[in-house]
């Protein structure tokens, strides 16, 4: 079954019409995902290779009935791309932007959260892969393959490493979700494992933590209370200092919270194992599918 | 950007926040021409972006330009728990009826703004906290909703504030969240915040965080910046658009995507290394920017080997590879280099490294791998024996 992206995913890409969003809008049509339509104001009637771009979200959807949008444009844009892809009737809203203000990302975060029947991803996140059906955002999919195995991620690349490694030891992934490095995040770690654990092609879940904020303890205690599946878990950045941003805007140890000693024990004290490297995790993954 | 002290007011005055009188000062001559103009007694408080100074000494009543120039040359130039003092500011010394402490601060957790009042102020909020929790008034705001009077009200009167300052209080909460939200701060913290014998509400220390994300839309801000405290290496990385934090080890690191780059971190770690640095080059990065990215890396003189782990998505390993063989080319490094290269076009990039055959540039496999061979490799240098 998979999660989020997939054989039904009608994608329509605001910033298709950009450098980036051209790129990857196109990869992920070569994969096979449903691109149906661009939105860039000013550039409606044009096309992008065959895709149909126009002015406004709602007259994409009307044209097109897409269902899901990729947000590609720039940081000053974007969070208006979100609140008017929403508006349009989208249900999964993917933002792949990075350096969006933090308090437009408030904004947006309380604006959906009144709203029924959407969900946004990231945003700074490299999207959602559903390996064999769908690919939305940048994950490069040919290092993946269809699965039993679904992974939540604050991180991008090192998303890529431990499902390589996955994949390496034979096994595949039912969804790769990127759930982005920013400090108010769409979906989080709770939301994405939830969707996980009602899917039927997912036996066992990972998920890639960093240091900064309370999303791992936050996950921790729903695992103890919702989760039967498996899951194991991993978390980046013991070693960095506190006070300092270590890159995504969210990873950041301020004064007694976000460290990632903490997170790794709110996790491991609900029964989930915690690799100490990548390459662990996805090792401790494969001896419980094996087991 | 954390902001320091004097320019985080800058930004309050814009709104009309009550200070002191105050001037800058980066030498002891300039620091007695400001008290001259203010008046004495005057405060010589040190600049720089950690806490803690009044403990450290940097912050020192003058009653007189004698006391004015023997603090100010004693601060200046002091080391602050790692941070060196390059500006003063010099302020009008206040008389303090009640030390208060008031803040907006973005709570990721409730994704909303708290806002913060207590009658403790004047001592770490942590301790505050702790030892004093009636003490401490919060509330969360609905962003979209804005900060209301009533809140402000409740906050004020949980807090117990004194009845007669109780509107101008309310009133000084409302423009810090005012300044919060229009500035694109994360934090705007007032400790503390002073009630006068002649009951005016004054900002004594200003701490203010913007948020770097919304400078484009704030060009007035982005002169405050002010890295005079900062370290060289994060100042050149930043000119040249690199994520760069320096670290206390030797061994340097290199890689494409903030967790990837910590994850290295802390696998060298685990493998009984150090690291030196943290950089990430981003995504999509080009040969260029991965020389740049090397050159940072190398001026730390501290760095007895570099390892370079990167997974490649839309960043190409034969980019980086050429980076390498660039950079190895213009800076001659002494020092031995690790490379893991996984991920797009990672077979070119091999072949690229294997057939440019540097000397002291080790090929490595996997991750685990390429942390322990750079920590032995490290460890060799200091044994002389590399």
């Amino acid at each position: 079954m998979s999660i989020l992206v997939g054989a039904d995913t009608r994608l329509v890409v605001s910033g298709l019409t950009g450098r980036e969003g051209s790129y990857h809008a196109l990869n992920n049509r070569r994969y096979g995902t449903d691109v149906v339509a661009g939105v860039t104001p000013g550039k409606g009637g044009q096309d992008v290779e065959g895709i149909p771009v126009f002015n406004t979200f709602r007259e994409a959807v009307a044209a097109t009935e897409s269902n899901t949008a990729m947000v590609f444009v720039p940081p000053p844009f974007a969070a208006d791309s979100i609140l008017e892809a929403q508006d349009a009737g989208i249900a999964t809203i993917i933002a792949i932007t990075e350096g969006i203000p933090a308090h437009d990302e408030l904004r947006v975060f309380n604006v959906l959260k009144h709203k029924s029947g959407v969900r946004l991803v990231g945003p700074n996140c490299p999207g959602v892969l559903s390996p064999g059906k769908a690919n939305v955002g940048i994950i490069p999919a040919s290092f993946f393959k269809p699965g039993n195995v679904g992974v939540v991620s604050r991180s991008g690349t090192l998303t890529y490493q431990i499902g390589n490694e996955l994949a390496q030891s034979g096994f595949g992934n039912s969804s790769i979700v990127g759930i982005g490095g920013d400090p108010v995040p769409g979906s989080s770690f709770v939301d994405i494992i939830a969707l996980f654990e009602d899917d039927p092609e997912t036996e066992l879940i990972v998920m890639s933590g960093e240091i900064g904020g309370s999303a791992e303890e936050e996950a921790a205690q729903y695992i103890a209370e919702h989760v039967s599946k498996p899951v194991v878990g991993y978390v980046a950045g013991l070693t960095a200092p506190p006070g300092k941003t270590m890159g995504h805007a969210g990873a950041i140890v301020s004064g007694s919270s976000g460290g990632g000693r903490a997170k790794i024990d709110a996790l491991e004290a609900v029964g989930v194992r915690v690799g100490r490297t990548p390459t662990q995790v996805a090792q401790i993954a494969v001896e419980i599918l094996r087991g | 950007m954390d902001l320091l002290e004097y320019k985080g007011k800058q930004v309050l005055a814009r709104h009309g926040v009550a200070q002191p009188a105050g001037g800058e000062a980066a030498s002891a001559d300039e620091a007695v021409a400001v008290a001259e103009k203010i008046g004495y007694p005057v405060v010589v408080k040190a600049q720089v972006k950690i806490g803690g100074r009044g403990k450290a000494g940097g912050i020192k009543l003058a009653t007189s330009a004698g006391e004015a120039r023997e603090h100010a040359t004693s601060i200046l130039g002091m080391d602050i728990r790692g941070h060196t003092v390059h500006v003063l500011w010099i302020e009008q010394a206040s008389e303090i009826a009640s030390e208060y402490y008031a803040a907006v601060v973005f709570d990721r957790s409730a994704k909303a703004p708290l806002v913060m009042l207590s009658t403790h102020g004047g001592m770490d909020i942590e301790q505050v906290a702790e030892q004093h929790p009636d003490a401490l008034a919060t509330l969360h705001v609905d962003p979209l909703v804005g900060f209301q009077p009533y809140q402000a009200r409740r906050l004020a009167y949980e807090a117990g504030v004194d009845a007669d300052v109780v509107r101008p209080v309310c009133r000084m909460l409302a423009t810090l969240y005012d300044v919060f939200v229009g500035e694109d701060a994360t934090l705007v913290e007032i400790n503390p915040l002073v009630i006068t014998p002649a009951r005016e509400v004054m900002a004594l220390d200003a701490k203010v965080t913007l948020d770097d994300n919304a400078m484009f839309r704030h060009p007035d801000n982005a002169g405050l910046d002010d890295s005079s405290d900062a370290d060289p290496q994060e100042a050149m990385a930043k000119e040249r658009g690199l994520t760069y934090v320096k670290l206390d080890g030797d061994i340097g690191i290199f890689g494409n995507g903030a967790g990837l780059v910590m994850s290295t971190l802390d696998v060298v770690a685990h493998a009984g290394g150090a690291p030196a640095n943290f950089l990430d080059a981003g995504g999509g990065a080009k040969a260029e920017a991965i020389a740049a990215s090397v050159d940072v890396i190398l001026s730390n003189p501290h760095v007895k080997a570099v390892l370079f782990n990167v997974f490649g998505g839309i960043t190409r390993c034969d980019e980086v590879a050429r980076g390498i063989i660039d950079a190895y080319g213009i800076l001659k490094p002494t020092v031995p280099f690790v490379v893991r290269l996984d991920g797009t076009n990672d077979v070119e990039a091999r072949k690229l490294l294997a057939d440019a055959d540097l000397p002291q540039v080790y090929a490595e496999a996997t991750m685990d791998g390429a942390a322990a061979r750079v920590v032995e490799l490290a460890r060799q240098h200091d044994a002389g024996t590399a």
